[in-house]
């Protein structure tokens, strides 16, 4: 296929990308340097109340936006170097965290609250989700061949609800006195309530993410082990290997590549959490880098949308998956490198 | 193909496995199955906190709603003959009546028909029969099941859900058209050059498709809302604000999904094996024409489980469609966040309750037509590396 037809073929999923991908994020590299901000001036304004005798009148200086001729709120925007970070990052108030010994106090910061829930739980959910899945997978492939198509059914409903409202149906079984709630209640003898501070909820969203992504993985390793060598096994059995030393030095290094993949793809996917916070209406105790920018997107109570922090928040999220990315790319680049030649 | 016998299991080991999956099933539907009992329960029960009283509902049943033992058995038979009708007579319906080659588009019709038809007879026709007998039967005809639709009613008519459930359907149907078109043409000439620059492509998109959504929206909204004055030099007084648009939505979803699709695209024409365009080829096709005369009869499958992962992202999607669309053409999930601001009343819960049965609705029909489809796109990616 010589360039111009690859062109012709690829141009327009190229073109989509370019205007919708990559000049959306030139524009929030520059936006998180700039502000924009209405224009304010000083002026000062009497205020007059019918009083008993005569009318009291006070005059005060207001700061009131500027209007232009349409009554258009009149906007500058000016270059403010780092300031936008400054904002999302406090680094002062982390300063004097450290200063004064209270570790903790770091994660009252909005930003360093949601990075470090968003990293723990990328990270954590992980390993659960492989364990899941990959048991599940085994579990399937021993089960009579009859029952595997209805479990595949079941196991693909958590997957592919809309995550929203999957984490909404989760959390309706624990809101108030929600019935696992009283169950756990009358098992537990303790009133429980489940939304009201933020270990318990991060134990849900750890159940909710399992939930939702184990089927993924339980696929995936479940059409890996159809794939799995029957000799390599059988000689394994022959040599005296036990079920689990079978598991071990045979079966998951023949689904390796499959583990690294689900990884990769894992990475990604949770590192954006957000439903689960829409879902559970957990922003009060737990909040993620996905979230953060969202916040700053929503109009406030004035309308006003923090497009300038948001970019700043955007920055640093991207940064951060780069980062979580750039070991599992460079191996896909070393074996693209080591099959071309 | 038997077990060889050193492979054969203990028991113990049987039983074990056995019953993880049974708890798994449990566990993964229980929390769907759950949400579906509660939506047709009157507030007070759906909250109850005895799980008894959520699946019988008695205040239901002693506000007058309610299903007798006449309405379940009655029910019951319908509804058997409704699943062994769609697992015979649909399939071969369907394949009688679609036109050749646009199988896929007759199953869609067919689901739909199918389902608008069971709604019918369910809740409208059997309903308007029964209600009669049950008032002659006496204590047979007496509700023992607390049952009311009164939730779906409230959402879909006077919350006018559906206006929400329409703007769903375009943006799905838009990004789902939209990004196979694109996606098919890019995935085919990915499959097919072996250059480094196709290579590089495909870094790139796997980079685009880890960004977090929020960063792309953060890049769209000060353009989107300000673009009417933007482009005001070029298209003068037509320039539209793209800000709540539902197309600029559509052409959004479509490039966030490009990189999966090309990716999964890719990987299903690697496997059709190239010799067949070549021999077009040398037949005196150009590559378009090899495209459109050998390639595209065959690559349906793939085609269909790539269009369903669109339609997945475009109709799960909460935080493009939030943010990009106004009130007046939200679509269905960001409208059930609208709930939760006026979520003052237990009723109000329950409609929130239902509108989440709604939307999850046809999403279990795509599942029970197309689970071939979704697993071996799941799996394709993944195998072939």
């Amino acid at each position: 296929m010589n360039k111009k037809t690859f062109a012709a073929f690829v141009g327009p999923s190229v073109f989509m990308m370019f205007i919708f991908i990559a000049l959306p994020l030139v524009s929030v590299f520059f936006e998180s340097f700039k502000i924009t901000q209405p224009i304010v001036e000083q002026q000062e304004v009497e205020t007059c109340t019918p009083g008993f005798i005569g009318q009291t009148c006070v005059t005060e200086v207001k700061t009131v936006p500027v209007l232009d001729e349409n009554g258009k709120t009149v906007t500058q925007t000016e270059w403010v170097g780092l300031q936008s970070y400054r904002n999302v990052l406090q680094l002062d108030k982390v300063g004097d965290a450290i200063s004064s010994g209270n570790w903790g106090d770091i994660l009252q910061i909005d930003f360093w609250k949601a990075l470090r829930f968003t990293l723990m739980f990328t990270l954590l959910t992980l390993p659960l989700v492989l364990v899941v899945g990959l048991s599940l997978a085994l579990a399937v492939n021993n089960a009579v061949r009859a029952v595997r198509g209805p479990v595949i059914f079941i196991s693909l409903l958590p997957f592919i609800i809309t995550p929203v409202i999957g984490s909404l149906a989760i959390y309706w079984l624990f809101v108030g006195d929600g019935i696992l709630t009283s169950l756990l209640e009358r098992w537990t003898q303790t009133n429980i309530s489940m939304f009201a501070q933020a270990w318990t909820i991060e134990l849900l969203m750890y159940f909710f993410r399992v939930w939702n992504n184990a089927p993924f993985a339980f696929v995936i390793f479940y059409a890996g082990l159809q794939t799995v060598n029957m000799d390599t096994l059988e000689s394994a059995v022959i040599d005296g290997a036990s079920r689990w030393e079978r598991l071990r030095h045979v079966i998951i290094p023949h689904l390796m590549p499959l583990i690294i993949f689900i990884s990769i793809i894992h990475l990604m996917d949770v590192y954006r959490v957000f439903e689960e916070i829409v879902g559970f209406r957990s922003q009060a105790h737990v909040i993620s880098l996905q979230w953060l920018t969202y916040d700053f997107l929503v109009p406030d109570d004035a309308g006003n949308r923090a497009i300038s922090r948001a970019s700043a928040s955007a920055m640093l999220t991207m940064i951060g998956i780069v980062i979580l990315l750039i070991w599992p790319l460079r191996r896909t680049w070393l074996d693209h490198k080591g099959g071309a030649h | 193909m038997s077990t060889p016998k050193a492979l054969q299991q203990s028991t113990g080991l049987k039983l074990a496995s056995n019953g993880f999956l049974v708890l798994w099933c449990l566990v993964a539907a229980f929390p769907i199955f759950w949400i579906t009992v509660m939506s047709f329960k009157s507030p007070r029960d759906a909250f109850a906190d005895s799980p008894w009283a959520v699946l019988v509902g008695p205040v239901t049943r002693a506000q007058g709603n309610g299903l007798s033992i006449i309405d379940i058995i009655v029910g019951l038979v319908v509804l058997f003959f409704a699943l062994r009708w769609a697992f015979t007579r649909l399939p071969k319906m369907v394949v009688q009546y679609s036109p050749p080659g646009l199988i896929v588009l007759g199953w869609l019709v067919g689901a739909a028909v199918y389902a608008l038809a069971f709604i019918l007879v369910f809740f409208v026709a059997l309903p308007l029969v029964l209600g009669p007998i049950n008032s002659i039967l006496g204590p047979l005809g007496e509700p023992v099941l607390g049952l009311t639709t009164q939730h779906y009613e409230a959402v879909w008519g006077e919350n006018e859900f559906y206006r929400n459930f329409l703007n769903s359907m375009l943006v799905t149907a838009g990004v789902v058209t939209i990004s196979l078109t694109v996606g098919t043409l890019a995935g085919y000439g990915l499959a097919r050059s072996g250059s480094d620059l196709a290579f590089w492509l495909l870094i790139l998109a796997l980079i685009f498709r880890a960004l977090p959504h929020s960063v792309l929206v953060a890049g769209y909204l000060p353009w989107f809302i300000n673009s009417a004055e933007i482009l005001r030099p070029i298209f003068g007084e037509l320039s539209p604000t793209l800000y709540g648009q539902p197309w600029a939505v559509i052409a959004v979803l479509v490039s966030i999904n490009q990189p999966f699709t090309i990716w999964m695209l890719r990987s299903f024409f690697q496997n059709i094996p190239s010799e067949l365009d070549e021999a077009a080829r040398v037949d005196g096709c150009s590559h378009f024409q090899a495209f459109r005369r050998v390639i595209m009869p065959v690559m349906w499958p793939g085609v269909i489980t790539t269009g369903l992962f669109s339609f997945l992202l475009g109709y799960n999607d909460f935080l493009v469609t939030s943010l990009l669309l106004d009130a007046q053409n939200q679509t269905m999930v960001p409208a059930i966040a609208g709930y939760f601001n006026r979520e003052t009343t237990t009723t109000d819960q329950v409609e929130a309750v239902a509108a989440a049965v709604s939307i999850t609705a046809p999403l279990f029909l795509l599942v029970m037509v197309f689970q071939r489809q979704i697993v071996s796109g799941l799996t394709a990616g993944a195998v072939k590396g």
